[in-house]
């Protein structure tokens, strides 16, 4: 179908009053974009700061009660397993950083507003995994990845532990220690990460000892931009795209945050996702951002040709992940972005052994 | 207003190959669209009473399910579902079409229809009082609700009941029941009018044919019925008929357990359960003579819970 036409989804997003102009068929198709880009609840929560639920026809009302359900549900199951980590952790005397959704939720952000998860992703010290991981599996989580090359793979090469599980409650955690792998050609330090973290209050009924933390605003918006953008699958693109929008319209009023933000994206290499991320922002979303800040990232970006090429690509990949919103390059776009991201991840001659050993010799998963 | 009936059969194909039927069932609006020339026989013959809706309006639910295209196709051909471009299930043998339709019905409605306590239950109603059969597959629950049907009491469900928060009245879904295995050829032989589809052979649970609603049932399926009891049933060959009263902490357990979205539903889940649990009697039900369980569910539609 078109490829130019905005999509219906992003249209909302960006002005939640175009809902007004909606047919019940119209109703129907905003729905389903949104259940696609795992956005229903972030609609819920614009059209509710909107005040625009009480004009919403009866059968999509009807949709959207369902959705606020699962959202109350997701919200309080989050608190708890915060709770619950914080009980785990007690006593190895760390901050405990929340990255990503479980972060925006905890601290009250406008990103977290409605945002959906499946995981919660917490940053700690390299030299604290081992302590982490007991303390974990002594409280019921146990790792996903059981093949000796997985745990090879996450443990030598990535920035994060294998994902673990709770056995009774089925919850996953990422335990980080950076938030790039340690094969990847960009190298932001996660000391200065953790150093300028902020602290927040834990859930009731934590443990009082623990302190619960969040990224500074910079490098909460660098994070997000990196994770995005350095990402080989995108069927979370739009939903990640629009974090960065609301997480620079919560900040970007703060006096020194425009200034400060592209210093800092230098000082942690992360100068290029943070150029995506803005130019991206700006053009799905009409993010506001200065004038100066355009100028002074340009210089962090790829050459004139590459822009165009990354355009074409992040183009596709940034709309709702819905058979309405996609085009014949669609499918080119998220493939060329998917071995990019694993270009990212790794140095060639490690990547072809790591896709050779993924496509002939790990064993499969019956189906 | 128009059923799938009153549909010329080349006009209802069109439809399914083209934007779609928009076949009402209950509370819901489902979009179905296909190209498996069964499926549209399927339909054409289970659903002949059900509403359809005119395009321009609502729709709460979208099937899609094509044969994949490829080699396959003329070798083992193939039924895929896929929602917007989602493709949550591997696809089936095409002779099991029918039943796919009929588990991504429920499916539809026990990921998202979260305004009503689900639980997996047959419901059906007579003088007024809703009788709940929740079950584990295997208990002789689609059987007995087969048998309940042919006997006269208005189906609300054979799968799914769906207690409203607000009343605590059950709302009816009323679709064709299930039956598997064994119970196909008994309910034949009780009911020989009954309209059974084909049966499907190797499907994961076995041999399967579905027992098409009453007419009836479908015209009611807008006006809810008051929960008045909750039994449990339990074929066992040879055993005698007896109805055992449950604690009723006990069947609140245990309706939860069969509940698609208790947990989800948090502390207006714990209130819907506990209402329905405080307005119906609990029973267990034990029966091998499926004439005498008749009997003794008509006495239980006289009294009260």
């Amino acid at each position: 179908m078109s490829g130019d036409r905005m999509p219906l989804l992003v249209q909302v997003l960006r002005a939640p009053h175009a809902v007004q102009a909606l047919d019940l068929p119209g109703w129907s198709l905003l729905l389903r974009q949104a259940e696609r880009a795992d956005m229903q609840a972030t609609l819920l929560a614009l059209l509710e700061d909107a005040d625009l639920l009480e004009t919403v026809p009866d059968a999509p009302r009807t949709h959207l009660e369902w959705i606020r359900t699962g959202a109350t549900r997701h919200a309080q199951a989050v608190r708890n397993e915060v709770r619950q980590i914080l009980r785990a952790l007690d006593g190895l005397d760390l901050p405990v950083i929340l990255l990503k959704g479980a972060a925006y939720a905890m601290a009250g952000l406008e990103a977290g507003r409605g945002r959906r998860f499946s995981d919660i992703d917490i940053l700690v010290p390299k030299a604290s995994l081992p302590a982490v991981e007991s303390a974990l599996m002594q409280n019921g989580w146990a790792t996903t990845h059981h093949d000796a090359y997985d745990q090879r793979y996450y443990r030598e090469w990535m920035h994060e532990l294998p994902p673990m599980e709770h056995v009774l409650r089925g919850n996953v955690i990422d335990v980080h220690h950076a938030i790039l792998p340690e094969t990847a050609a960009l190298h932001p330090d996660p000391a200065k990460l953790r150093a300028a973290a902020v602290p927040i209050d834990a859930p009731d009924a934590a443990p009082g000892g623990m302190r619960l933390a969040i990224l500074a605003p910079h490098d909460m918006v660098l994070h997000s931009a990196v994770h995005l953008f350095s990402e080989g699958e995108f069927h979370h693109g739009l939903r990640d795209l629009f974090d960065v929008h609301r997480l620079l319209g919560q900040f970007g009023p703060a006096p020194g945050f425009w200034d400060g933000l592209v210093p800092r994206a230098r000082e942690l290499d992360l100068g290029r996702p943070l150029f995506y991320a803005l130019r991206h922002a700006m053009r799905v979303f009409g993010t506001p951002v200065p004038a100066q800040v355009v100028r002074t990232v340009a210089s962090c970006g790829p050459g004139p040709l590459r822009t165009a090429l990354m355009d074409t690509l992040f183009g596709r990949a940034l709309r709702p992940p819905h058979p309405d919103c996609m085009d014949a390059l669609s499918g080119p776009a998220l493939g060329l972005l998917y071995v990019r991201g694993n270009w990212l991840r790794m140095p060639p001659l490690l990547l072809v052994q790591h896709l050779f050993r993924k496509a002939l010799i790990s064993p499969r998963k019956p189906l | 207003m128009l059923t799938v009936a009153a549909l010329p059969l080349p006009e209802l194909g069109a439809r399914l190959r083209g934007d779609g039927l928009l076949l009402r069932t209950g509370p819901f609006v489902n979009c179905v669209r296909t190209d498996v020339a069964s499926l549209a026989a399927g339909i054409a013959a289970m659903y002949a009473d059900y509403p359809v809706e005119a395009p321009g309006g609502f729709v709460d639910f979208h099937l899609n399910l094509r044969r994949p295209r490829g080699l396959r196709q003329w070798l083992r051909p193939q039924v895929a579902f896929d929602q917007d471009g989602l493709a949550p299930f591997q696809p089936l043998p095409v002779a099991q079409a029918y039943p796919m339709l009929e588990w991504l019905l429920n499916w539809c409605v026990s990921q998202r229809a979260h305004g009503y306590l689900l639980i997996h239950a047959a419901v059906l109603e007579r003088h007024g009082r809703a009788v709940i059969l929740p079950a584990p597959p295997g208990s002789g629950k689609s059987t007995l609700c087969a048998a309940l049907v042919g006997h006269g009491w208005r189906l609300l469900s054979d799968e799914m009941t769906l207690v409203r928060p607000a009343d605590g009245l059950v709302a009816p879904l009323p679709r064709p029941v299930s039956l598997k295995n064994a119970s196909i050829g008994v309910i034949r032989a009780a009911f020989p009018d009954a309209v059974l589809s084909p049966s499907v052979e190797g499907t994961s649970k076995g041999t399967i044919a579905y027992l098409r609603a009453p007419r009836a049932s479908i015209a009611r399926a807008a006006e809810p019925a008051s929960p008045a009891h909750i039994v449990f049933p339990r074929y066992e060959a040879g055993a005698a008929t007896r109805l055992e009263p449950v604690p009723k902490a006990r069947a609140f357990m245990q309706v939860a357990d069969n509940s698609f979205n208790y947990p989800a539903l948090g502390r207006q889940g714990f209130d819907t359960l506990a209402r329905l649990v405080d307005a119906c009697g609990c029973h267990t039900f034990r029966y091998s003579d499926l004439g005498e369980a008749l009997a003794r569910f008509d006495r239980l539609a006289r009294e009260g819970a």
